[in-house]
């Protein structure tokens, strides 16, 4: 029953998401539609770490590093086809491939979880101070210069597939993040419901259980992390379109700690929740940017703290259970708390 | 043979930065199970403190001796009791609320002394080795990392703290059925942890850009060092040091010091790989 | 009489943490449909074997052979699928998935989506929780937890269970019922039980294996078994020579 009822819940919502991307051109500026592009391509981003470290239990403090690949490769790949249709093609690809071989690397290596987080952050580390040393003519992938610490100006934004003389305009730009982002959401919420997407969540559950019946968990990880690569890549290749510009800033360890903070806020165990959280926080820094009183890393560190003290579970799955509660109140049936962990999965 | 000999200080000072920058972290995650990632900030606040009490006209040496682990031991203190203390136990939460607090004392120092500051010039000159140069300096670092293990060996070894706090770490319920508060242990590693990498960030400040982000430099090779360290805090600590250090010295002399870190970084990703029973063993086990 | 082939057979199965001896040179024997209990103090090695078994840990050496084919040092999930399943000390459930969905996960390895949610029904029957089916795991009682993974680790269709302290925990009725379930078990697969609990251990056993600082020191009827004097000087802690 709840089942049902949660089902059709998400359709009125992921409904009323589309409606929102297809209308909100025409009642926003230019300013504001472009605001909500990049709020819409960072939370790709937030989705691809929701995903592996909300239901594959991984916690990846590098996920910057599949994305910063991807909006490089984008850039690379555009600026030499001269269209982006197979550019953004491989912005998936080669960041997921990345992930494979990182994430071989580590989970056929049994290192234990902490130990990915370090693995993770150094990896990204590393890749912000190989690309920021890029600087100078020798450093070129076919025509394209790596710029070094400049990065790479002028990328050509999106076109039409395969007219590269069609530049996609803001609103189109805005139509592909945001049906990107329900559209990836969609993908992942049937990937969770799939046999693969189950045994991932008994994986996160209880690993050993999992391999003593017969799982073969490392797969399964190496699964679900290649999954995040690639949305984290085509994550990158939405960002770079949507600023027409790449640089080893996408690799900095600010903006792994900000993905940390959109799903801390919003949930964990939830593909809404961090999308919920990455507008928020991003709409808050974007106006802590335009005054001076505060600065931004102590607003976002004192949010981070305040979070995992106060909320550890975040504001969705917190609504969620208030709103279970109140219901249980309302029929006057204080009884388990079962259904908590039920509201948790849903979204 | 001046250019070896120029090559072995290099190495000795990358190994005695790296010790003195880790040897904290290695206490307080060696000892706590408590992953700080606030760890290059408490470095940072370390430099700031040196700068400022130096520029307030306090001698350069007590500034770094004493005002920088003295005023960071401090911060430590009120950290553990307003924030740490809550995540005993709790890895992953007490990484995820050290990253904030990193965050949060980066904007901190960032409103009160804006984005950058001069910093105070490196004492006692150089010397000439052949046709190189050399800072006396150098050398005074690495006298400063073997005061430094000496004072954390007789503290674990040869006090009554010392031993208390090994007991607690090992057992916090049969220390406190022996009449021992693990809460005031922990409480004070914490602070002996953050005083110590307050040192090395004084130590470290004239030869840094003192900056509220210099803390990001060091944070991944502190972490590297530390886990790849082995069993014991100071034996461990120190030859990871010495491994990474000179691998970050002769990489950044064959390539470029860029390079040389990354190479480092790659080196310590292999040896995590190779090593991930004993090292992961160590984590749950603690200091033995 | 002749030797019935056996089931598992381990040879000279040694496990040695950095000195520490935890099992030592252990030679054991079971043959097909057996349904065999080791005792034994805490620390006598028990688990470290199951441990070896299962592939949680790898033997520093020895052979362990699972139908003839070695299987020693494989990682878990193989070993599992060659049809070896455990249910651990430690209650080791997935916590936050409900009873059903434990059992889901394990029963679906081996059959299709229909015949999967045939065998999912037929077990939540057989330990006795068709009725809790919806209930989140981790909020079930301890016993229930205990059944919940005695049905997934069946679920899987092993031709060997393990179990280590199935009525650890449980009160007097649970424990008569877990006997139940385990002798119903028998009637089809091999079992080896870990227990302390005397009088469970009456109710199922046959045959009885008796560890002892990291050896086997007997094995025989558990009337023979308790008779022997060796066995009570192990349970009093008195030195026994081996």
């Amino acid at each position: 029953m709840t089942d049902a009822r949660n089902a059709g819940l998400q359709s009125i919502l992921v409904l009323a998401a589309a409606t929102g991307v297809a209308l909100l051109p025409r009642h926003l500026d230019l300013f504001a539609l472009m605001q909500v592009t990049l709020f819409a391509a960072m939370s790709v981003l937030a989705l691809s770490l929701a995903f592996i470290w909300g239901f594959g239990g991984i916690l990846s403090f590098g996920q910057t590093a599949f994305f910063g690949l991807g909006g490089y490769v984008y850039a690379i790949a555009t600026i030499n086809f001269g269209d982006s249709t197979n550019a953004i093609l491989l912005a998936v690809v080669l960041p997921a491939l990345f992930a494979a071989a990182l994430g071989y690397f580590v989970f056929y290596g049994k290192v234990s979880d902490v130990y990915l987080g370090v693995i993770t952050l150094t990896v990204t580390l590393i890749l912000f101070n190989v690309v920021n040393s890029t600087a100078g003519e020798v450093y070129r992938i076919g025509i394209a210069r790596l710029g070094g610490f400049n990065g790479i100006p002028s990328v050509p934004i999106f076109n039409m597939p395969f007219h590269p003389e069609i530049p996609l305009s803001p609103e189109a730009s805005w139509w592909i993040t945001g049906g990107t982002l329900i559209a990836l959401y969609l993908l992942l919420r049937l990937i969770l419901v799939s046999r693969f997407g189950r045994i991932a969540v008994a994986v996160r559950e209880n690993e050993t259980r999992a391999a003593l019946l017969g799982y073969d968990t490392r797969l399964v990880k190496l699964g679900v992390f290649v999954i995040g690569g690639a949305i984290a890549g085509l994550g990158g290749a939405l960002y770079v379109n949507w600023g027409a510009f790449v640089g080893p800033t996408i690799f900095s360890l600010s903006l792994s700690a900000e993905i940390i903070i959109w799903i801390t806020v919003g949930g964990l165990g939830t593909l809404f929740g961090p999308i919920v959280g990455c507008f928020v926080i991003q709409f808050l820094v974007a106006s802590i940017g335009s005054q001076q009183t505060f600065n931004s890393n102590l607003v976002l560190g004192a949010i981070l703290v305040a979070f995992v003290l106060l909320l550890p579970k975040g504001v969705v799955p917190t609504f969620l259970l208030c709103l279970v509660q109140l219901r249980k109140d309302h029929r006057a049936r204080p009884n388990t708390t079962a259904p908590k962990e039920r509201a948790m999965q849903v979204n | 043979m001046d250019l070896a000999i120029i090559l072995a200080l290099d190495v000795l000072n990358g190994t005695a930065s790296l010790f003195l920058l880790c040897v904290g972290l290695a206490i307080i995650f060696g000892m706590m199970k408590i992953i700080n990632l606030a760890h290059g900030e408490f470095v940072m606040l370390g430099a700031y403190a040196t700068v400022i009490a130096t520029n307030a006209g306090v001698d350069i040496w007590v500034s770094m001796i004493i005002v920088a682990p003295l005023f960071v031991g401090l911060v430590g203190l009120l950290i553990e009791r307003c924030l740490i203390r809550f995540l005993y136990g709790r890895l992953v939460d007490s990484m995820l609320a050290t990253w904030g607090l990193s965050l949060l004392l980066i904007g901190l120092v960032t409103t009160i002394y804006g984005n950058t500051m001069n910093g105070v010039p490196t004492p006692l000159g150089g010397f000439q080795v052949g046709e190189y140069r050399s800072s006396w300096y150098t050398l005074f670092l690495a006298g400063m990392a073997v005061s430094v293990m000496a004072l954390v060996y007789a503290l674990l070894r040869l006090t009554r703290f010392g031993l208390i706090a090994r007991a607690v770490m090992h057992n916090p319920n049969m220390a406190a059925t022996l009449g021992v508060n693990p809460d005031r242990v922990y409480m004070i590693t914490f602070g002996i942890g953050a005083g110590l990498t307050g040192l090395a960030g004084g130590l470290l400040a004239p030869l840094s850009g003192i900056t509220p982000v210099m803390g990001a430099a060091f944070i991944a090779k502190c972490f590297i060092t530390v886990v790849g360290g082995g069993a014991t805090i100071i034996s461990g600590t120190l030859t990871a040091s010495g491994l990474f250090g000179l691998i970050n010295q002769l990489g950044a002399y064959l390539t470029t010091p860029v390079y040389g870190e990354v190479i480092l970084f790659l080196s310590a990703i292999f040896l995590i790989r190779i090593l991930p029973q004993g090292i992961s063993g160590r984590f749950f086990k603690g200091m033995s | 009489m002749t030797e019935p082939v056996p089931l598992l057979k381990t040879e000279k199965l040694t496990m040695n943490f950095g000195g520490v001896i935890a099992n030592d040179s252990i030679d054991f024997n079971l043959g097909e449909m057996e349904l065999r209990c080791l005792i034994g103090p805490n620390g006598a090695g028990k688990s470290t074997f199951f441990k070896m078994l299962t592939g949680q840990i790898t033997p520093s050496s020895g052979t362990i052979a699972f139908r003839g084919r070695s299987i020693a040092g494989l990682p878990s999930h193989e070993i599992a699928r060659a049809g070896l399943g455990i249910k651990t000390q430690v209650p080791n459930v997935f916590n936050g998935l409900s009873v059903r969905e434990n059992i889901w996960l394990s029963a679906r390895r081996k059959n299709t989506p229909r015949t999967t949610k045939l065998v999912v029904d037929e077990i939540l029957e057989r330990v006795r929780l068709t009725e809790r089916q919806s209930a989140i795991v981790g909020q079930l009682s301890h016993g229930q937890r205990q059944w919940v993974e005695i049905g997934t680790v069946l679920a899987g269709d092993p031709e060997l269970l393990l179990l280590d302290e199935p009525a650890a925990g449980m009160t007097d009725e649970e424990t008569e019922r877990t006997a139940e379930i385990i002798r119903e078990i028998n009637e089809a697969r091999a079992i080896i039980v870990v227990e302390h609990d005397m009088e469970f251990i009456k109710m199922i056993a046959r045959t009885v294996t008796v560890f002892h600082q990291g050896r086997i020191i007997m094995e025989g009827t558990l009337k023979n078994v308790l008779a022997d004097p060796r066995v009570r000087d192990v349970y009093l802690g008195k030195k026994v020579v081996v």
